[in-house]
């Protein structure tokens, strides 16, 4: 993209096109002969890594565009029909949403990389600016389609997120109407964020191509960050860069994979697997793991608009970055102090993560405000005055001179799998510190579907069916299952016959026929498990004012904190079976007397696991109610485990596709990146 | 930047261990960018709850007086069924086959026993308009988009329509009612 192009077109076809059209040309001038200079770390790979990102990004959401419903009553269900019934539709929604976190742990580093070895300094303000603008894009795209699944913290995400303009004095509470399309949030606001949702990813794919021209006009920064000066800095861009980045992206899909395929809600949070409602706030309102820093910086400050303002103010003021930072060195490789700062810098981004995960009180208000001020100070205080007073060592004459120094290969290395993991690990200890009630935690049982080679013990969830069956569905609806999933592979095994039968045995409510009326018949395959009560009012009179909830999503829907240290060994041992301890202790946590001093409010029961320890519903089963004829011992314990793994199920049908195709997608991306490696390796040996 | 040894200038008679190297690499990259393409592909199929939806239906045919029909929907298309006067079932019957641009007899589109009822997938199969039943020159059924006429045998008599209307799957569970799919 700069300068008249070095391309000679070979066969008479392309001499013909490039006359009418140089296209050939520009792709070779941009992405064949460009020269980037040759000492370029592993770090670099992260450009390549992200445009894989958002090409990802929008093929998988274009998908699910054709499968989702923009509608407050149709979208929550039909995020569940994409993951169960859509042929490999768990794999593209899981895809999406763990591509969505990858994409931003990506910018980060990318991000980070430009401030440490000053690649937004002159000549190339214009190029971080333009991405700075793509990096607010994925903010406003990000949150948008965190809405669309319509769980509870989809609504109260963006009835949060939305009020942040309400503080604006005289024009707020206009705007905050302007987005909702209404008195609240609701069907206007979640049909025109479908729509923005999926126009902005293709605006942020038109400042990437801005960004990507800005930087082929002035050339690549480097870790030297001094100038290419002759062709000896440099090579072309094509075989060196291209594999150099091909072989980045692959170690990349391994761990995106690890998501995808063995921890897809890892990075989630289990409250959303809750049905949007608009009159019960969750406990613990907390964003996506990549909002935290700029939600602890919001949290910090006292007043409402000096708030909002901080917090748009910490974006903003990567925009003045170029002039804020006076020092003329660019790569803090030469900057001793600046060095030590940087790193600050990232812990305090770190550390405002992990308080913007925490209850706004007492000690983390305070944490919060000290490192909101070295957020702001280091941009505003340390690198004005530090380019003015640090000295800076020697910078290497030319990039080859660079090169022949070190061999500093092994150590990028390193930092990327490290940072990467610490990433992972970050993001993941959020979801625990959410919900960190205190106390004990309940009881982690043996389940045969956990690790990654977990599967479903079929007579373990038949005799769990038949709890289901027998005690839970007097109350409980099922109603994203369909009795067809009973026969199907990955379930618990029965046959087509066997499934007809049970759907026989229920009534379903048909009609209207021909005369207008309403009529029974017996159920068939595609009907779903649906609640014994008509309507969620009459479920709700008929228990003492709580409505039993819908069992399908159960299993996910539920969890608690597993604390510090333990969820980082829950990251390597894909840990994330909170949802069933719950379930399995909740069943036998019912004690018959309260303990001293726990007023227990009338047709309520004490139970030592339910938040708040009062529960509605009476004790559902007790040991010898369900009469199991495979000899399993008829007891409470094996009971909760029963009717918790089958919840399990029901929950994810799809678990053991998504375990089998992860080790065979795993060991095929192991295989790309060895082979790549060796590739890379053989190429680069001549510059090296 | 020619001056910088690239790797794919040196001519080489044999293949060697690097060239091995190198198209191992490619073919397994080849092979799994061919893989990830099938998820996408493969979501554009009708997806399980449409499949479970397809089920057959069972249809009540008491209310359907001779010379009357109903439409009824299966797998979300229209299925005339019509119960036939015995002039129709007569005339359907009496056509010779060499009247016929698709040439099928009214047996061969009909069940044994319940000769009156004549079930068709009621889509044109010109171009998928729905033909409207007893209209048209044949008392079958007569296309409204591009003129094709179907007798009452839902044979294609006239028009553009290249092939009869289809005989959807169907058996009679009982004499009054059938069950199609």
């Amino acid at each position: 993209m700069s300068g008249p192009s070095t391309y000679q077109p070979q066969s008479p076809l392309m001499k013909w096109l490039e006359q009418r059209l140089p296209i050939a040309g520009l792709v070779h001038s941009s992405f064949i002969a460009y020269p980037t200079p040759r000492n370029l770390n592993y770090w670099w790979t992260f450009g390549a890594i992200l445009s894989m990102m958002l090409a990802v990004q929008i093929v998988t959401g274009i998908v699910l565009a054709m499968h989702y419903t923009p509608h407050v009553d149709l979208a929550f269900d039909s995020v569940e029909r994409i993951v169960r019934d859509v042929n490999y539709g768990w794999l593209l929604r899981n895809m999406h949403a763990a591509g969505a976190s990858m994409f931003f742990i990506a910018v980060y580093v990318h991000m980070l990389r430009g401030l440490y070895y000053g690649s937004y300094k002159a000549p190339r303000e214009v190029l971080w600016i333009l991405g700075v603008i793509i990096y607010l894009l994925m903010m406003a795209t990000g949150f948008m389609g965190y809405v669309l699944p319509w769980g509870q913290m989809s609504f109260w995400g963006a009835t949060v997120i939305t009020n942040l303009f309400s503080a604006f004095p005289v024009v707020g509470d206009s705007i905050v109407t302007l987005l909702w399309g209404g008195y609240s949030v609701g069907n206007p606001t979640l049909n025109r964020f479908f729509s923005l949702h999926y126009l902005l990813p293709f605006v942020i794919a038109g400042v990437v191509v801005l960004h990507v021209w800005a930087l082929h006009v002035t050339g690549q920064n480097n870790p030297a960050g001094v100038e290419p000066k002759t062709e000896k800095d440099t090579v072309p861009f094509t075989p060196y860069a291209t594999l150099k980045d091909v072989f980045g992206m692959s170690c990349f899909l391994v761990f995106y994979s690890w998501f995808i395929f063995y921890m897809p809600n890892y990075l989630g949070d289990a409250e959303n697997y809750v049905p949007a409602n608009p009159g019960v706030t969750p406990p613990h309102i907390v964003p996506e793991w990549y909002y935290l820093p700029f939600y602890a910086i919001l949290r910090s400050i006292p007043n409402k608009l000096l708030g909002v303002i901080a917090m748009f103010g910490a974006i903003i003021v990567l925009l003045f970055l170029p002039w804020l930072d006076s020092c003329k060195v660019r790569s803090s490789r030469y900057r001793p102090i600046a060095k030590r700062f940087f790193w600050g810098f990232v812990a305090t981004c770190l550390v405002l993560g992990w308080l913007g995960s925490k209850p706004a009180e007492g000690i983390y208000t305070t944490l919060g405000q000290v490192f909101t001020f070295f957020y702001f100070a280091y941009f505003l205080i340390v690198l004005p005055v530090l380019g003015r007073m640090e000295k800076t060592l020697p910078l290497p004459n030319s990039i080859a001179e660079d090169v022949l120094n070190k061999g500093k290969v092994t150590k990028a290395v390193a930092g990327l799998v490290a940072v990467l993991f610490a990433g992972g690990l970050m993001v993941g200890g959020v979801q625990p510190a959410k919900a960190n009630e205190g106390g004990e935690n309940p009881p982690s049982l043996q389940w045969s579907f956990a690790g990654p080679f977990g599967t479903y013990d079929r007579a373990q969830l038949q005799r769990g069916f038949k709890i289901y069956k027998e005690v839970c569905s007097n109350c409980h609806s099922l109603k994203l299952l369909q009795y067809r999933n009973l026969a199907e592979p990955g379930g618990p095994g029965f046959t087509v016959e066997q499934a007809k039968a049970i759907a026989a045995e229920a009534q379903i409510k048909d009609g209207p026929n021909d005369q207008g009326e309403m009529f029974e018949r017996p159920g068939r395959l595609a009907d779903t498990f649906h609640s014994p009560f008509p309507n969620e009012q009459a479920a709700r009179a008929a228990n003492g004012g709580a409505a039993p909830p819908d069992m399908s999503l159960l299993a996910k829907a539920r969890t608690y904190s597993r604390g510090f240290p333990q969820f980082i060994f829950d990251f390597f041992t894909q840990f994330q079976e909170q949802g069933p301890n719950y379930i399995a202790a909740l069943l036998q946590g019912y004690e018959d007397t309260p303990p001293e001093g726990f007023s227990l409010p009338d047709g309520s029961f004490y139970n030592k696991w339910y938040p708040g320890h009062s529960i509605k519903m009476p004790p559902p089963i007790q040991s010898g109610m369900v009469s199991y004829d495979d000899g399993t011992p008829e007891t409470l314990e094996q009971y909760a485990k029963d009717v918790t793994s089958f919840l399990m199920w029901a929950s994810e049908p799809h678990m053991e596709a998504r375990k089998r195709l992860g080790l065979q997608v795993m060991i095929f991306l192991i295989i790309l990146s060895g082979l790549l490696y060796f590739v890379k390796r053989k190429v680069w040996s001549n510059v090296h | 930047m020619k001056g910088l040894g690239i790797v794919t200038t040196e001519a080489s008679a044999e293949p060697t261990r690097r060239d091995f190297l190198y198209i191992a690499t490619g073919a397994v990259a080849a092979v799994g960018a061919a893989a990830a393409v099938w998820p996408f592909i493969s979501q554009m199929n009708p997806d399980a709850s449409t499949i479970a939806a397809g089920a057959p239906i069972e249809v009540d045919l008491t209310p359907i007086a001779q010379g009357q029909d109903i439409k009824v929907f299966w797998r979300g298309q229209p299925i005339y069924i019509m119960n036939r006067t015995p002039k129709q079932v007569e005339e359907a019957r009496n056509t010779p086959l060499s009247d016929l641009k698709d040439p099928q007899t009214d047996q061969a589109r009909t069940k044994e026993g319940h000769e009156n009822w004549l079930v068709v997938v009621g889509i044109c199969t010109h171009l998928g308009c729905i033909p409207i039943a007893h209209e048209g020159k044949y008392d079958g059924f007569f296309c409204p988009c591009h003129g094709s006429q179907y007798d009452s045998s839902g044979r294609i008599r006239q028009g553009p329509a290249p092939l009869n209307l289809p005989i959807p799957p169907y058996q009679f569970v009982s004499d009054t009612k059938v069950q199609i799919g």
